[in-house]
């Protein structure tokens, strides 16, 4: 991610520089974007994956022809068939049904703690690079010590201690948010720096604009599509970070369920039942694909220097 | 050559006959919008040790041109057509067989040296690898040989520089070892793409004299692809001149210089601020841009620009025509251009602006608007990445005094490293610098309060030099010009009226309000700019190199547009620029910076006229001037080697490393040199000596002028006299 | 140079410091060692349940500053890194399990840098051609899955095959057997390598996936710049001009990534080790939260925060290698 650049202008071929005329129909940036981000197929497919699995996540009881508390007595370790797609547990629940019920909520947590840590970065990088001196240098030091501290170890000692019960999760995005924010920090740092050089920032400021105004009107508006893409990335992370710690017991805590859970618990008989592993880790795998490719994509599309979204 | 002998003596091509060969040349490249007909029948033929220069704007299709002959197109790129080598056919050849030509045959040099050279190998490396490419000679030979090449193009201790990285160059050193790099094989042609295009003015000279020596060493043919028409004059035997990927005009340089018969040719030559010329007249005024070569309409893509276009331009593009012995034009009306002979000022008439509402009095007064008074900016020099630390002090500006009146225009010249930006910059920031005074309007900014300071940035305005980069990209034009007005709290209806009436001054339409910057081009924008400086009436204008960004035919119209403002509104300018001829023709007096310190002062007939010193003498010289039979002419003051650091300045004269004259004193005429910076005095007086003379110069007995330099010209040097440069 | 390193590693020794000293506080408030004695059955008196806690310093009657102290001095005089609540040596065991992890990572990690440098450059050369799209596709669904997944899909893959050959050809318990080994030549070897095959796969395909996609990135940027072209122009030929002019500046920040993965795989290979049995020093991480072994994870900790500076260090020393411009200045 750190080789993102600031988004300046749609590229103007060598060759042409477009002039204002009447004649010549010009794009704006936004079909310009639109129109990169559409031809790159990965990414329309993630988009549409994400949405259906958003979908099912929403209304997967109602759709799907089993709930995820419904035991199907006589269906022990059943092997997916018509009647259980994936397949049933030990104690005869459908997979599917607790598969689409763990991805809800990975779904949650993973865009919770995206936006959240990207907020943070955003807030963090760009007022650190913004007022500089000694307030910059107290959030590097401390972006660099988080950076230290091996995050996976910290995170499962205080949601060990937390709280137990049905909120026990918000614990988690909370965890995940606070040590996931560095790297993007960073990024948005450097970004506002070379933002806050530009002549723009300057004229606005020699015209007399005050320093709120001018991080709002043109530092912000400025950085705004590496943020886009940094909530986008920062879901596949947070999953792949919930599902991680779930693994080891130390996320996600029953009663509630996630797709680390679900994995962590199929791990246990993949010999036997290999299904009850394979499901909720292959629509991990999807899912982390999908919200990487559109992450991709957007960068591509947002990003006029991207030589991958330039191709003609 | 030297020591070592070139690889090959026997040419295969005779002197005076064709090398190269280009014959109706196409390229196309896919884009978003469409097919790009970068080049669109490009024909020449190239004689052994000929100069041809290809002279064109951005978008012109010369770059591609460039690339295309070279076989490094991008792979999308579809050529037709046919470029010979010796008679020997280049397109449809396989990379394999292309590689044994370049390099070899065909060597190609970059623009931008920093990136055209690989970071990660020595310069010796770089060149040894084009020799042992193509010829299997000895490591250690090679490496000698490369030293020699360096030594040839003017690198100094070249057995020590070989074994530098390109990032230990200064600009001009790694463009002449591009220069070495190419030579090494003894080419036949070397393409040149914008060589100094990137560098300044002094080094500029430097490196065009040392790829004279290098053609005169290989007999090369060369073909020189440019913007720059004084490098034109300079440097080349016959020019093409490309318009929208095509051939406009192509002949001798004295045929294209002195009888041009297509418009766009001699728009361009009227367009070019000649450092030469007496008069102050407008240039000639190109409206519009240059087409874009996507999706070109039928007929002549120069009609939406050109006075004489008329409904047959429009139906039929125009083929290249012979107008005389080897000169050839594409226009309809040539004939109507010779038999009448058209000049620019016939032709392009000058750009009348909707009339302001205001009325304004002229008014020639000696209010100072801005001065400085010994005015410093030092820098701290920092290093390490996690401790960072102080390792000196970076002495940008180093105690300068300028006034500038009330309606005047000022300009500050000077390569970069100069001081001249950071000069501008301290203006900007309405706070105290390192020392001295910065008085603007009677104020010392010492001592500013907050909203003192809002108040005064009302009077105070600026305009940056890259138009894309000092607009907003996210915003639409009206909300950039409006956005001082917001500041100022203007209300919304009289904003509204303010904006359309600013559009309209400087040339725009109200229709544009509400595009983005990035759907202008480059002049549009620098009006934009300009529209947003003059929003709240100010008093002084500062401008940071505002037209060295754009191509000629905008540049123009931008340098007409800032003194009809000048005059029609009253304003001040402080007008920073490293172009003398755009200096010399929009500026009343003229101040020459060099690492800190202002070195002359004057108005600009003064300066121009009679430089006294040393350096802007050397500026001076080193400008190409647009006119082929004075640059055959001219004799050039070549200074040594590069600016020196601000950091670690020379002692005493600061001029003195470089200091032409300084090198002709005796032990004992250097001592003052030596000892101190020479304070500003009175420049003496006399007709200038003529460049060639030499003789011991005398020691300037003149003193400092009583209260400071208010007197018309003022040199820094102890042995200043006047030159005639021009 | 030494000057500015020594320097850095000075900066950084505080950082880690403060860091370790931090993750000390999370873990003697958050963890309660005393729980591990409460639910003892016959159950322990409260008085021998405050001793064992004291003599590993871990109970919480004590203060948490008197604790700290103790901690530092003994860490500091004696390097002493604690026991665990059950009175074992923490740093013996560390230093016995650094060694497990080494022989784990140090393959999969060379193979997976060197694989994914070499096929995203390749990529980046070939891009959008079939080889590209299919490599990036297969890359794309590789940085989508995390290490459990692949360690459990071939461990399944590893059965099927096992049944299909009729003998125990891939074995994933352990770094090896435990039992007699059959009386061959090089047995003992040959039953390390088939211990090895799979974690190591499981590692090369974690470290290939990343490295290919930021190789591909930096060498299309490579490929684009001036100097490639000026390469060309002297009559390079096209690979030759990949190899030595684009490759070789497009390697400059894989150095930084390399030294820094390098340091993190000691504790990051934490589901690798589970999956396939090794102990080593990430799955002691994980266990010593579950075993409520405050100074074991505050150990692991100081481990952990050590490699990623000791990486940092030498991505700082691999890029002064690398890259000219850096080393001079």
């Amino acid at each position: 991610m750190t080789d993102f650049r600031i988004v300046e202008e749609p590229e103007i071929l060598e060759g042409s520089p477009t002039p204002i005329t009447p004649a010549s129909k010009r794009l704006t940036r936004g079909q310009l974007v639109r129109r990169r981000f559409f031809r790159n197929r990965g990414a329309v497919v993630g988009l549409i994956i994400i949405g259906l699995l958003v979908f099912l996540a929403l209304f997967g009881g109602y759709v799907l022809p089993w709930r995820f508390d419904q035991r199907d007595t006589g269906a022990y370790y059943k092997p997916p068939s018509v009647r259980h797609w994936f397949g049933t547990t030990q104690a005869g629940f459908d997979v599917l049904a607790m598969t689409i019920r763990g991805l809800g909520k990975s779904l949650v947590i993973g865009f919770l703690v995206a936006i959240i840590q990207t907020t943070m970065a955003a807030l963090i990088g760009s007022s650190a690079a913004y007022i500089g001196g000694w307030y910059e240098k107290a959030w590097l030091w401390v972006i660099d010590l988080m950076l230290v501290l091996p995050s996976f170890f910290l995170i499962a000692i205080v949601s060990r201690g937390g709280p137990r019960g049905s909120y026990a999760w918000l614990l988690l995005v909370v965890l995940l948010a606070a040590f996931g924010w560095q790297l993007s920090a960073r990024v948005v740092r450097s970004l506002s720096m070379s933002v806050k050089e530009r002549e723009y920032v300057a004229a606005a400021r020699f015209m007399g604009l005050s320093t709120p105004r001018l991080l709002v009107r043109h530092i912000v508006p400025n950085i705004a599509s590496m943020l886009i893409v940094d909530v986008c990335l920062g879901v596949g992370y947070a999953i792949l970070g919930e599902a991680g710690l779930s693994y080891f017991g130390y996320g996600v805590q029953a009663p509630d369920t996630s797709l680390g859970t679900l994995i962590s618990e199929g791990a246990l008989s993949t010999t036997i039942a290999p299904w009850i592993f394979l499901a909720p880790a292959s629509l991990l795998v999807l899912l982390v694909m999908c919200v990487n490719a559109l992450g991709d994509g957007l960068r591509d599309a947002l990003d006029p220097t991207s030589i991958s979204g330039g191709q003609a | 050559m030297t020591a070592t002998a070139p690889f090959r003596n026997t040419r295969q091509t005779a002197a005076g006959d064709v090398v190269l060969s280009v014959h109706d040349l196409h390229v196309t490249f896919p884009s978003e919008a469409g097919p790009v007909r970068a080049v669109r029948g490009l024909s020449f033929d190239l004689k052994a040790g000929e100069t041809m220069a290809i002279v064109g704007e951005s978008g012109s299709g010369k770059s591609v041109t460039s690339l295309a002959i070279m076989g490094l197109h991008p792979r999308t790129a579809r050529i037709t057509g046919s470029v010979t080598l010796h008679g020997k056919e280049l397109l449809g050849l396989t990379d394999a067989e292309m590689s044994e030509i370049r390099g070899e045959d065909l060597a190609m040099i970059f623009q931008d040296p920093l990136s055209a050279l690989t970071p990660v190998y020595t310069v010796g490396d770089q060149i040894v690898e084009a020799i042992q490419t193509h010829h299997s000679i000895s490591r250690s030979k090679a490496w000698q040989r490369a030293v020699e090449l360096l030594d040839l193009v003017g690198i100094p201790n070249p057995d020590l520089r070989v074994k530098s990285f390109p990032h230990e160059f200064s600009g001009g050193m790694r463009q002449r070892a591009m220069i070495a790099q190419a030579i090494a094989n003894d080419p036949d042609v070397i393409i040149a793409d914008e060589p100094t295009t990137a560098l300044d003015v002094t080094i500029q000279a430097q490196v065009l004299e040392v790829l004279k020596t290098a053609q005169r060493e290989t007999g090369a043919a060369v073909i020189m692809i440019t913007h720059d028409l004084g490098v034109v004059a300079g440097m080349s035997d016959r020019v093409t001149v490309m318009y929208a990927g095509r051939p406009v005009e192509q002949g001798s340089v004295d045929d294209i210089f002195y009888a041009p018969r297509m418009p766009y040719t001699i728009g361009l030559l009227g367009a070019v601020p000649r450092l030469d010329a007496t008069n102050k007249e407008p240039l000639a005024t190109l409206k519009g841009n240059p087409p874009s070569v996507v999706n070109l309409p039928p007929g002549c893509p120069f009609v939406p620009r050109c006075p004489l276009a008329h409904s047959g331009c429009r139906e039929r593009e125009p083929e290249l025509e012979t107008v005389g012995p080897d000169h050839v034009a594409a226009c309809w009306e040539n004939e109507r251009i010779r038999t009448d002979s058209l000049t620019s000022a016939d032709i392009f008439p000058t750009q009348v602006l909707a009339p302001v509402e205001k009325a304004v009095v002229e008014k020639v007064d000696q209010e100072v608007v801005l001065s400085l008074e010994n005015m410093k900016k030092h820098y701290p020099l920092m290093k390490g990445a996690v401790l960072r630390r102080r390792v000196g002090t970076v002495y940008a500006v180093d105690g300068i005094d300028l006034t500038l009146h009330r309606g005047e225009t000022l300009g500050l010249v000077g390569e970069s490293g100069c001081g001249k930006s950071t000069t501008l910059l301290e203006i900007l920031n309405l706070h105290a610098p390192t020392e001295g005074r910065i008085v603007v309007f009677g104020n010392d900014t010492a001592s500013l309060k907050r909203a003192d300071k809002k108040r005064m940035r009302r009077d105070l305005q600026v305009v940056f030099q890259d138009p894309m980069a000092s607009l907003d990209p996210r915003m639409p034009i009206f909300d950039i010009i409006a956005e001082p007005l917001g500041v100022h709290g203007w209300s919304k209806e009289k904003t509204e009226a303010r904006v359309m009436e600013l559009l309209k001054t400087v040339g725009l339409e109200e229709g544009h309000a509400n595009r983005y910057p990035q759907a202008f081009s480059g002049g549009q924008r620098q009006r934009v700019g300009i529209a947003r400086a003059l929003a709240l009436e100010p008093e002084l204008i500062v401008l940071d190199e505002p037209v060295s960004a754009l191509d000629v035919s905008i540049q123009a119209g931008v340098i007409n547009l800032l003194e009809e403002l000048k005059q029609r509104l009253n304003l001040s300018y402080l007008f920073v620029a490293h172009d003398l001829a755009v200096i010399r023709h929009i500026a009343d007096r003229v101040a020459v910076m060099y690492l800190g310190k202002i070195v002359e002062i004057g108005s600009v007939e003064e300066v121009y006229n009679r430089p006294s010193h040393p350096y802007t003498q050397a500026l001076l010289s080193a400008i190409p001037i647009p006119d082929p039979t004075t640059e055959r002419s001219r004799t050039r003051i070549l200074l040594r080697g590069d600016l020196p650091s601000p950091a670690n300045p020379p002692s005493g004269c600061k001029f003195r490393t470089r200091c032409p004259l300084f090198e002709g004193l005796t032990a004992e005429q250097r001592t003052p040199c030596l000892e101190a910076m020479p304070p500003l005095v009175t420049a003496p007086a006399g007709e200038p000596v003529a460049l060639e003379s030499s003789g011991v110069p005398q020691r300037v007995t003149t003193t400092v002028p009583e209260g400071g330099v208010e007197t018309d010209h003022v040199v820094a040097c102890y042995y200043a006299r006047p030159v005639k440069v021009l | 140079m030494v000057k500015y390193l020594l320097l850095r590693i000075a900066n950084y020794a505080v950082l880690l410091f403060i860091a370790v000293s931090l993750a000390w506080v999370l873990a003697q408030t958050q963890l309660h060692p005393r729980q591990l004695f409460e639910v003892r059955n016959p159950p322990l008196d409260p008085q021998s349940i405050e001793n064992i806690l004291r003599a590993a310093n871990v109970s919480d009657q004590v203060p948490l500053w008197d604790r700290y102290v103790t901690w530092l001095k003994g860490i500091f005089l004696h390097w002493d890194w604690g026991s665990t609540p059950g009175g074992a040596d923490v740093g013996e065991e560390i230093s016995r399990r650094i060694w497990v992890s080494f022989r784990l990572v140090t393959i999969g990690w060379l193979l997976g840098t060197f694989l994914g440098v070499a096929i995203g450059a390749w990529t980046a050369v070939r891009q959008y051609k079939i080889s590209d799209r299919v490599i990036t596709a297969i890359v794309l669904l590789l940085v989508a899955t995390p290490s459990y997944v692949t360690g459990e899909v071939s461990k399944m893959v590893a059965t099927v095959i096992n049944k299909q050959v009729g003998f125990q050809l891939f074995l994933f318990l352990g770094e090896k057997s435990t039992g007699t080994l059959p009386d061959y030549p090089l047995a003992e070897l040959v039953d390390r390598v088939q211990h090895m095959v799979l974690p190591t796969l499981v590692l090369t395909l974690f470290g290939l996936a990343g490295l290919q996609r930021l190789q591909r990135g930096l060498m299309l940027d490579a490929l684009g710049s001036d100097f490639v072209r000026t390469a060309r122009a002297k009559g390079l030929r096209e690979n030759k001009a990949v190899m030595k002019h684009a490759l070789r500046t497009a390697l400059i920040p894989t150095g930084t990534y390399f030294a820094f993965q390098a340091a993190s795989l000691f504790v990051g290979a934490t589901y690798t080790e589970r999956i396939f049995a090794f102990q080593g020093m990430g799955i002691y991480g994980v266990d010593t939260i579950s075993k409520q072994n405050i100074n074991g994870v505050v150990a692991v900790t100081a481990f952990g925060g050590l490699c990623y500076l000791i990486g940092a260090i030498l991505a700082d020393i691999m890029v002064a290698f690398l890259d000219p411009r850096v080393r001079l200045s």
